[in-house]
C-alpha cells in the first residue's frame, strides 16, 4: 500500500482518542493535585498599599497563601521580556505577583493553594487589599494623549517608536499625480481557545526533579523559564505539553505567572499543584490583540499604481510588553501584501494602556496591515472610478520577479524577501470563484427585490515558518515501528497525522507504524515553538531530514546484510529489498536489531537477525563515527521565512432597515506551497475564516473608561456560533512550492483569518456606498454611519 | 448551599449516587459541586470538558435521561436518580464508535477536540430525536455549541453524515486503519455520493 501520502486527505490519527473522550488535556491529568486560585486586581491602575492574608491562614484545606513578599531571588524579579528589540526602549513586564502597583484589571496579586479550586476561590475572597487608585489609561487615543501615564517612568506611554523605509516615501507621494489620506481603525479581540490556560506540576523529592504539564505553544520555552526562575538546572525540569484545547497565539507567551507559581508551589509543598484558568480569568488575565489606529498617505498614478506609501500607526500594547514588538512589526512589514508599493515608510508607536497585555493572536498584526493596505486599494479605486480588482492587478508583484525584496526587516530580524508566489493567477482565480465579473447583474437582480448587496476583495502575503530552527528525532524500533519526536507543540492542527505522512513517504513504512510525539522536552529538548504558521514548515522539514538520515543508515546496514549495493535497495511497506528481486529482503525492524550490536536477543526481530551478518570482524562493533541504533536526528534552520499568500472575496447583504449584515458568499484562494494534507489545510482555513468573520462583525473587547472589561464572558463577547458563519466557504488552492525548504512547504495555520476584516469592510462599503474605516462593525454602528452619512449628504460643503 | 462561613470549618458534604454510562458512582460532594466537576474529578470521567462555566459554550454537555444538559449549570446533588451519559459512554457496546463519533472523525469535524464531547453528546441526542435532519436542521442542531477551531463547516457535514450512518442509508466511509475491509466494494458509492467534498473522504489510498 505504499502510495505517496503527501498531498492526500489522510484521516487524522488523533481523532479516535478525542471522540471517545480519551484526550488528556492538562486539567485531565490526575495527580491528586492541590489547586491554586489567584487574587486578581479589580482595578485597572492602582498602587497596592497593603495586603492582609491573615483571614486565609487558618481556613481548613488551605495550604499556602503567597503575595509578592513570599517570592525570592529570580522569582521576585519581573517576568522576562522574551523578545527584546532595539526600538523597544521602554519595555516593561509584570511580576509573577504584583509588587506595589497593578496596571490592568486581572493582574495577579496573590495566590492561594488549597485542597480544591472551590476552597481556593473562597480563600482568595477573604484576602483584603488596600489600594490607592490611579487614573486609568484606556484606548490608543488616551495613551497617545498621555495626560496620564501607565508607567511613571515611561514618557508619553511610548514603549517603542519604530520606523522603517525602503525609499523616500514622502518625496514620492509629493511628486505623485494623485494622493489620498485615510484614517483606519481596528479594535481589540482575542484568541479565545475553548480551553484556557492551565498548568500542573509535580516535584519528585527523591530525584530532585520537576515535571510540568502545561497548555502551552512552547514546552522548551517554559522549561527554560521555569528552570531560570526556580534556580534549577535545565536537566532537572521536564515540560510536557499534553493535548491542548486550542491556542491561536495566546499560549506562545510564557512564562505566565501561574506556570511559575504552580511549579514553585509544587516544589515548596512537595505535592502536585495545578492551575486551571476559568473563562473570566482568560478574558482578563491572558492576552488580547489587534487594536491599532492608522494614518495612511498614498501617492498613485492614473492607473492606480502605487508611487509612494507612508503609514503611521499607533499600537495598543496593553499594560506590559513581554512578547516584544512582534505584532506591530508584523503589521508594519506585512502591510505591503502582494504589491509593489513604491517607496514605503512605516512608523509606529507601541503604546501602554491599563488593559490586558497584547501578544500575538492568529495573524499577529497581519490582519491590521492587510486591512490598511486593502482599504487603501479600495480608496484608490473609488477615487479613480476604477474596478477594485484592476487597481490591485496593476500593483501585483509578477511571477518572474521572485525572489522579491521589499527592503524591509521582518519580525525574525531577516529580510522581507518573498520566495515564491503567483499573484496574478490568484487574482484571476478569486474573481472566478466569487463571480466578480458577474456581480453587477446579481446586484441589479437583488436590488429589484429590494435587497442590498455588496462585494469585496482582499489579498495578503504572510511570512510563515520563521526560524531559528526545529529538530526531529526518528527512531526505528526492532518491531519496525517508527517513533518520531519533534519539540514544538500541537493545539489541534493534526501534526500527528501530517508529520506521519511525511515520515511514511520518506521511509517507506506503513503510515500506521509511525507515531509522532510533540512538545515533550524528554523526547526533544531543542525546539522553539508553535507560532508564525511554522510547524509544518519547520518541524515538517526537520522530520523529513531526520527520516532521510534514518533511511540512509537503514540502507547502509541492509546493503551489508543483503550483500547488495545501497543504490539497488528500496524500502516498501517497512521491508528493505533488492529492486527487481523482492525475495532478497530484510524487515526494517531486523535492520534495527543489526544496528545495535547487543549480546542479548529478546524478540522475533532479534531471532530473524541471526541469519544476517553485518560489520567487519576486524573492526569495532560500533564503527568509528557511527552510533548504535537505527535512528536519525536532524535540524532544519532556514535563512529566512517563506511567504504564503491568499485572496479572499466576500458578498454581503445589508438590511436596508435594520442594518443587519449577512454574509452570502465567502471565497478563498490559498497558496501554502506544497500541501501535506488538504483536509487539514481546509480545516485550518475554515477556522481562520470564522475567526476573521468574528473579528469583522462581532468580537470586540468592550472596556469602559475606568479599564473594566464589560464583556468578559461568552455571554457578552460574541464569538461566532454556526449561525454566524456562512453555510459554505468556497476554497480554491494554488501551489507555488517554497524554494527554501526540502518539501516546498509554506505555513497555513493563520492565513484564513488575515483578510477577513479587509474583505468584509470592502463588501459593506460596496453595498452601502459609504466609507468603512473602522472594524469590527455592528449593525447599530452601521445604522449610525448611515445616519451620519445622510446628514453629511444633505449639508454639503459645510464641513 | 454550603458556605465557607468561618475559618476552620469544614464544608458540609452530601452523599450522592451518580449513574453514569451505566456505572454507579457513590460520591461525597458539597452541595455546590457542579455536575461537570463531579464527573471530571470525582468520577474520573475527564472527557466532559469545561469551557466557560456559564452555560454558553456547550463543551460540558452531557445527556441526562437522554436529553442534552450543560453539566456546568447543574449541581451534582441534583443529578441523583438520573441516568447520565458522557462522551465516554457514547461508543457502541462492542467498543466501536457510535455514528456521531464516526462521522466527526470521517468529516474532520474536530481539530483541538476540546469542544468535541459537547457536540457529540448534543448530536447523539439530536439525531435520535430527528433522524432525518434537513441541512438547516443540521445547522440548528449544533447552534448552541461553540467551536473556535473548525469554523463549523465540517461539523455540519458530520451531523448530516452521522444521521446517514445512523439510518443505515450509506455504508461507512473507508477507515484509515484499513478495518471495515468488507465494505470496500461499497466505498466507491460513498465517494461518488460525496463528490462535492472529496477532502473528507479519508485516506486516499
Amino acid at each position: 500500500m505504499t502510495t505517496k501520502l503527501m498531498g492526500e486527505a489522510v484521516q487524522r490519527v488523533e481523532d479516535d482518542r478525542l471522540v471517545r473522550g480519551g484526550g488528556q488535556y492538562v486539567d485531565d491529568i490526575d495527580l491528586d493535585a492541590l489547586h491554586i486560585a489567584v487574587l486578581r486586581s479589580p482595578h485597572a491602575h492602582a498602587r497596592i498599599i497593603s495586603i492582609d492574608v491573615d483571614p486565609v491562614l487558618d481556613i481548613e484545606g488551605v495550604h499556602a497563601v503567597w503575595t509578592y513578599d513570599d517570592l525570592e531571588g529570580a522569582m521576585a524579579e519581573p517576568l522576562p521580556l522574551l523578545i527584546p528589540h532595539p526600538t523597544l526602549t521602554h519595555g516593561r513586564t509584570q511580576y509573577a505577583l504584583a509588587r506595589d502597583e497593578v496596571n490592568y484589571v486581572g493582574e495577579a496579586i496573590a495566590m492561594v493553594v488549597a485542597d480544591d479550586r472551590y476552597l481556593a476561590e473562597d480563600a482568595v475572597a477573604q484576602i483584603a487589599v488596600e489600594y490607592e487608585l490611579l487614573p486609568a489609561v484606556v484606548g490608543v487615543e488616551a495613551a497617545r494623549a498621555a495626560e496620564n501615564l501607565v508607567h511613571d517612568d515611561v514618557p508619553g506611554n511610548i514603549a517603542a517608536r519604530s520606523e522603517q523605509s525602503n525609499g523616500d516615501a514622502e518625496a514620492a507621494i509629493k511628486a505623485a499625480p494623485h494622493t489620498l489620506s485615510l484614517d483606519l481603525d481596528i479594535e481589540r479581540s482575542a484568541c479565545m481557545p475553548m480551553e484556557g490556560r492551565g498548568v500542573t506540576a509535580r516535584w519528585d523529592t527523591a530525584n530532585g526533579r520537576l515535571q510540568v504539564w502545561t497548555s502551552t505553544q512552547t514546552s522548551t520555552g517554559v522549561r527554560a523559564a521555569v528552570a531560570a526562575k526556580l534556580g534549577l538546572d535545565l536537566l532537572q525540569v521536564d515540560v510536557i505539553t499534553p493535548d491542548v484545547g486550542g491556542g491561536f497565539g495566546v499560549k506562545i507567551n510564557h512564562p505566565w505567572p501561574e506556570e511559575l507559581l504552580v511549579s514553585l508551589a509544587a516544589q515548596r509543598l512537595g505535592r502536585p499543584v495545578k492551575f486551571t484558568e476559568d473563562r473570566r480569568e482568560h478574558f482578563i488575565s491572558s492576552a488580547h490583540e489587534r487594536a491599532q489606529l492608522h494614518h495612511v498617505d498614498v501617492g498613485f498614478d492614473d492607473e492606480g499604481r502605487l508611487l509612494g506609501l507612508d503609514v503611521r500607526f499607533w499600537h495598543d500594547h496593553g499594560a506590559y510588553t513581554p512578547y516584544g514588538l512582534i505584532v506591530p512589526i508584523n503589521a508594519s512589514t506585512q502591510l505591503v501584501g502582494p504589491y509593489k508599493t513604491g517607496p514605503y515608510r512605516v512608523t509606529f508607536d507601541s503604546l501602554y494602556t491599563n488593559t490586558v497585555i497584547v501578544t500575538p493572536y492568529r495573524g499577529a498584526g497581519r490582519p491590521q496591515g492587510c486591512f490598511v493596505m486593502e482599504r487603501t486599494m479600495d480608496a484608490i479605486a473609488a477615487y479613480l472610478g476604477k474596478d477594485r480588482a484592476d487597481v490591485r492587478e496593476v500593483n501585483l508583484i509578477q511571477p518572474d520577479e521572485f525572489p522579491y525584496d521589499h527592503g524591509l526587516v521582518f519580525q525574525d530580524g531577516r529580510e522581507t524577501i518573498y520566495d515564491s508566489g503567483d499573484f496574478p493567477t490568484m487574482l484571476q482565480k478569486i474573481k472566478a470563484l466569487v463571480g466578480w465579473d458577474d456581480f453587477e447583474s446579481y446586484r441589479a437582480e437583488m436590488a429589484a427585490q429590494g435587497r442590498r448587496v455588496g462585494i469585496g476583495l482582499a489579498a495578503y502575503v504572510e511570512g510563515t515558518g520563521a526560524g531559528p530552527y526545529e529538530g526531529a528525532h526518528v527512531n526505528i524500533e526492532s518491531s519496525g515501528k517508527v517513533k518520531v519526536a519533534t519539540g514544538l507543540t500541537s493545539q489541534g492542527q493534526g501534526h500527528q497525522t501530517a508529520f506521519a505522512q511525511i515520515v511514511a513517504d520518506e521511509l517507506g513504512v506503513p503510515f500506521e507504524d509511525v507515531e509522532i510525539t510533540t512538545g515533550d522536552t524528554r523526547r526533544m529538548a531543542y525546539a522553539v515553538g508553535t507560532f508564525a504558521s511554522r510547524a509544518a514548515v519547520m518541524s515538517g522539514s526537520a522530520i523529513h531530514l531526520a527520516a532521510k538520515k534514518a533511511k540512509e543508515k537503514a540502507l547502509r546496514i541492509a546493503s551489508d546484510a543483503l550483500e547488495a549495493d545501497p543504490e539497488d535497495l528500496q524500502i516498501v511497506d517497512g521491508v528493505v529489498s533488492v529492486k527487481g528481486s523482492p525475495g532478497t529482503s530484510i524487515n526494517l525492524g531486523t535492520v534495527a536489531v543489526l544496528s545495535n550490536p547487543l549480546r542479548y536477543a529478546f524478540d522475533e526481530a532479534s531471532k530473524a537477525a541471526t541469519q544476517f551478518s553485518v560489520g567487519d570482524a576486524t573492526k569495532p562493533p560500533v564503527a568509528e563515527g557511527d552510533e548504535p541504533g537505527l535512528e536519525g536526528k536532524d535540524f532544519y534552520s532556514p535563512t529566512r521565512s517563506t511567504f504564503a499568500s491568499g485572496m479572499h472575496a466576500v458578498i454581503v447583504e445589508t438590511d436596508p432597515d435594520t442594518a443587519e449584515i449577512t454574509i452570502l458568499k465567502y471565497a478563498v484562494v490559498h497558496d501554502c506551497g506544497t500541501v501535506i494534507n488538504p483536509m487539514i489545510v481546509e480545516g485550518q482555513i475554515h477556522g481562520g475564516v470564522a475567526q476573521g468573520i468574528g473579528g469583522a462583525l462581532y468580537e470586540k473587547m468592550a472596556y469602559d473608561e475606568s479599564g473594566q472589561l464589560l464583556n468578559a464572558s461568552f455571554m457578552d463577547f460574541l464569538m461566532p456560533y454556526v449561525t454566524e458563519v456562512p453555510d459554505a466557504i468556497d476554497v480554491d488552492h494554488l501551489e507555488t512550492p517554497s524554494p527554501l525548504n526540502p518539501l516546498g512547504i509554506k505555513g497555513a495555520g493563520e492565513a484564513g483569518v488575515i483578510p477577513g476584516s479587509a474583505a468584509i469592510a470592502a463588501a459593506i462599503e460596496d453595498a452601502e456606498g459609504l466609507p468603512i474605516t473602522a472594524m469590527p462593525i455592528s449593525p447599530s454602528e452601521l445604522f449610525e454611519l448611515r445616519a451620519q452619512h445622510a446628514v453629511a449628504a444633505t449639508t454639503p460643503e459645510e464641513n | 448551599m454550603a458556605e465557607n462561613t468561618a475559618a476552620g470549618t469544614a464544608e458540609r458534604t452530601h452523599d450522592v449516587r451518580l449513574e453514569v454510562n451505566g456505572v454507579t458512582h457513590e460520591v461525597t460532594v458539597p452541595a455546590r459541586r457542579l455536575l461537570s466537576d463531579a464527573l471530571r474529578h470525582e468520577c474520573g470521567l475527564t472527557g466532559t470538558h469545561v469551557g466557560c462555566e456559564h452555560g454558553v459554550c456547550g463543551a460540558c454537555t452531557v445527556l441526562v435521561d437522554g436529553r442534552p444538559v450543560r453539566s456546568c449549570l447543574m449541581f451534582a446533588v441534583t443529578a441523583q436518580g438520573s441516568e447520565i451519559t458522557t462522551v465516554e459512554g457514547l461508543a457502541e457496546p462492542d467498543g466501536s464508535l457510535n455514528p456521531v463519533q464516526q462521522a466527526f472523525r470521517e468529516c474532520h469535524g474536530l481539530q483541538c477536540g476540546f469542544c468535541t464531547p459537547g457536540f457529540l453528546t448534543t448530536v447523539t441526542a439530536g439525531i435520535k430525536e430527528n433522524p432525518c435532519p434537513t441541512h438547516e436542521e443540521a445547522r440548528e442542531m449544533v447552534a448552541g455549541n461553540l467551536c473556535r477551531c473548525t469554523g463549523y463547516q465540517n461539523i455540519v457535514k458530520a451531523v448530516e453524515r452521522a444521521a446517514e450512518i445512523a439510518r443505515g442509508d450509506t455504508p461507512s466511509a473507508p477507515a484509515p486503519d484499513g478495518d471495515d475491509g468488507g465494505l470496500e466494494a461499497a466505498t466507491g458509492e460513498t465517494e461518488v455520493a460525496r463528490d462535492d467534498d472529496a477532502s473528507t473522504t479519508g485516506l486516499g489510498a
